[in-house]
């Protein structure tokens, strides 16, 4: 690892102050990520900034403005933390199952909601500093687009990018019309609804996301919603427990009599961000929540898929795992 | 091939280094010069010195990373960016200035003296290293060691209490939890972490209903390898491990049982029970 200066701050302002100060700092939250991408040499920066004294750790009900009665999740709150918070469990289950369904308990133990969001991807070619890579190294190329592309996008690339978001708690968050807030240089608040938080490669695949340098996410808030009783996160991997996805379906119904009232479906391991499957959604809504028409409505989604040469069979698995985690949802969220 | 013969045309300084380290052959050298076994025995006894050197070295880098017994802190000499960080470790106070980059694995292992908790893959993807932060488990490999000040670390050497056994590793014996042993510090630690978690009624991504409220649960198998699935066992000791895990965390006996699957997952012979 290079040699990097250790900073430390209780105070938002004068972290973000410290950023600017320093165009090659970084933030330090959890660490599970940017520590692992410092060994590996593909982050080098000169100057970490320890954020985890701040106090952005609360989760707690939303009491006033557009989002009330819905849930505030602190950038800073650890997944594990997050996870096991008796009103999302009870009120979010969906966001819930997604944040268990990454990484392992220890590293959810440490990772924090904000570095959640801002994990880097775990594309092979990105981590391989002998590889090109437009994420890595603008104007390098792209070593999956003719490479080993199985983990790869089916979704949203262009041959600049092939790369997936890694993350399953967002897949929940963009299901669940969440919405990012953050701080920047003046100070000040700035909502990002979350389906904009995350970028598609085009031609700029260095960028993950749209916040603005110096820019840190305070929290992120959840509408209220009915969900609770009729949703499900399935995780398709290549083994049963601590690995990236394939393919991952977040699923909600709201569901009243038989109709489907309200629905959110979004999927995880198929593009450069979390991906609402909008097409799915807009078949389902108002229809019977039946087999025959889960299955229409992964087919609408799926038909969009462009799939690379060595992931093909991410768009059967994609369709399947749709209609699975709808199921579930439909018969009451549970693994039972 | 003959080496031919040198008139004697030492420095002084040569002269001061042959007479040290082969006074008898001195006057040898004087007259003849330095010839071919001369040159030998001198490659033969600077390589020894070396060595020794080498491992005066080693001994006073050691020597340099150990604590003081007065203040109880641990210096390493000038670093590079250099942070001071204190913190508890296995209920001892432990200070220590570290280069920004150490990771907390690093500091236990080489600076500590405690190499109980390993470093596998050191990039969090085996769960080696996993120690007990404020009651958490954690990766020490993806832990600064400037990020813990304040902290309380537990480590494989803090869990027995009065030359007894945490139940955990006594089960791990008794289960024959391991073949190699290197990622078993890890594995415990974990598992000591994950009695905790079960007690306070924590969620996996395997609990069949995460809505609702639970406190003190039993943990089935499957529970259990979900929540141990971020400690890799190369050597396959898996039944082992959550048959000992099994055990302490339900306070019964457990007797492992296996089958052969065929078909469809079918057992098509069982034995044990």
């Amino acid at each position: 690892m290079r040699p990097f200066k250790f900073s430390s701050t209780k105070d938002p302002n004068s972290a973000i102050k410290m950023l600017m100060d320093n165009t090659n700092a970084k933030f330090l939250a959890g660490g599970t990520n940017i520590l692992d991408l410092m060994k590996e040499d593909v982050e080098r920066p000169d100057e970490l900034i320890d954020i985890t004294s701040l106090h952005f750790t609360q989760i707690k009900t939303i009491s006033e403005g557009t989002n009330k009665g819905g849930i505030s999740i602190g950038g800073l709150s650890k997944n594990t933390d997050t996870a096991n918070d008796p009103v999302i469990r009870r009120d979010f289950p969906l966001l819930t199952q997604a944040i268990l369904a990454g990484a392992s308990a220890q590293i959810r133990n440490m990772a924090t909601n904000g570095g959640n969001l801002n994990q880097r991807t775990r594309c092979s070619y990105f981590y391989d500093t002998a590889m090109p890579c437009n994420k890595r190294e603008p104007g390098t190329g792209c070593g999956a687009r003719e490479g080993i592309n199985r983990m790869h996008a089916i979704f949203g690339w262009t041959n600049n990018c092939v790369a997936v978001h890694p993350s399953d708690m967002c897949v929940a968050l963009v299901a669940l019309d969440a919405v990012v807030i953050v701080i920047g240089t003046d100070g000040k608040s700035r909502a990002i609804p979350f389906a904009d938080y995350h970028r598609l490669p085009g031609d700029t695949p260095h960028k993950d996301n749209n916040l603005v340098p110096g820019e840190l996410i305070t929290s992120v808030e959840i509408p209220k919603n009915n969900f609770a009783g009729n949703s499900y996160y399935l995780k398709v991997r290549d083994r049963a427990s601590y690995a990236f996805a394939l393919v991952s379906v977040a699923a909600a119904l709201e569901i009243n009599g038989n109709q489907i009232k309200q629905v959110r479906i979004a999927m995880g391991g198929v593009a450069h961000k979390p991906w609402r499957a909008i097409e799915a959604e807009k078949f389902l809504l108002g229809k019977s929540a039946s087999n025959e028409n889960f299955k229409q409505a992964a087919e609408a989604e799926m038909q969009h898929a462009k799939p690379l040469e060595h992931n093909k069979f991410k768009v059967e698995l994609g369709k399947r795992a749709i209609i699975r985690a709808l199921t579930q949802a439909m018969n009451g969220g549970t693994n039972s | 091939m003959e080496i031919e013969n040198k008139k004697p045309s030492l420095t002084e300084e040569e002269k001061t280094l042959f007479e040290k380290l082969m006074p008898e052959d001195m006057n040898e050298i004087s007259a003849l010069g330095v010839q071919r076994r001369h040159f030998l025995k001198l490659i033969t006894l600077t390589g020894g010195a070396l060595f020794v050197f080498q491992m005066l070295d080693r001994h006073q880098i050691f020597a340099q990373s150990s604590v003081d017994p007065a203040l109880n802190i641990v210096k390493a000499g000038s670093i590079e960016n250099s942070v001071n960080v204190a913190f508890r470790v296995n209920g001892a106070r432990k200070a220590l200035e570290v280069d920004s980059r150490m990771t907390l694995l690093d500091a236990l292992r080489e600076r500590l003296e405690l190499t109980g908790s390993k470093k596998g893959c050191d990039h969090g993807q085996c769960g080696a290293c996993t120690v007990i932060v404020d009651g958490r488990r954690i990766l020490s490999c993806l832990t600064l060691a400037a990020t813990c000040e304040g902290k309380s670390v537990t480590t494989i050497e803090g869990l027995a209490k009065r030359g007894a056994l945490h139940p955990v590793q006594a089960a791990f014996i008794k289960h024959d939890g391991f073949q190699c042993g290197y990622c078993t510090p890890g594995q415990i630690c974990s598992a000591v972490a994950l009695m905790t978690e079960a007690k306070n009624g924590e969620a996996s991504y395997v609990t069949a209903n995460v809505r609702a409220k639970a406190t003190s649960l039993q943990l089935s198998d499957d529970e259990i390898r979900e929540r141990m699935s971020g400690n890799i066992c190369r050597c396959g000791a898996y039944p082992n491990i959550i048959a000992a895990i099994k055990e302490v965390h339900s306070g019964k006996d457990v007797v492992q049982t296996w089958q052969f699957t065929g078909e469809n997952n079918q057992p098509t012979f069982t034995t044990g029970g």
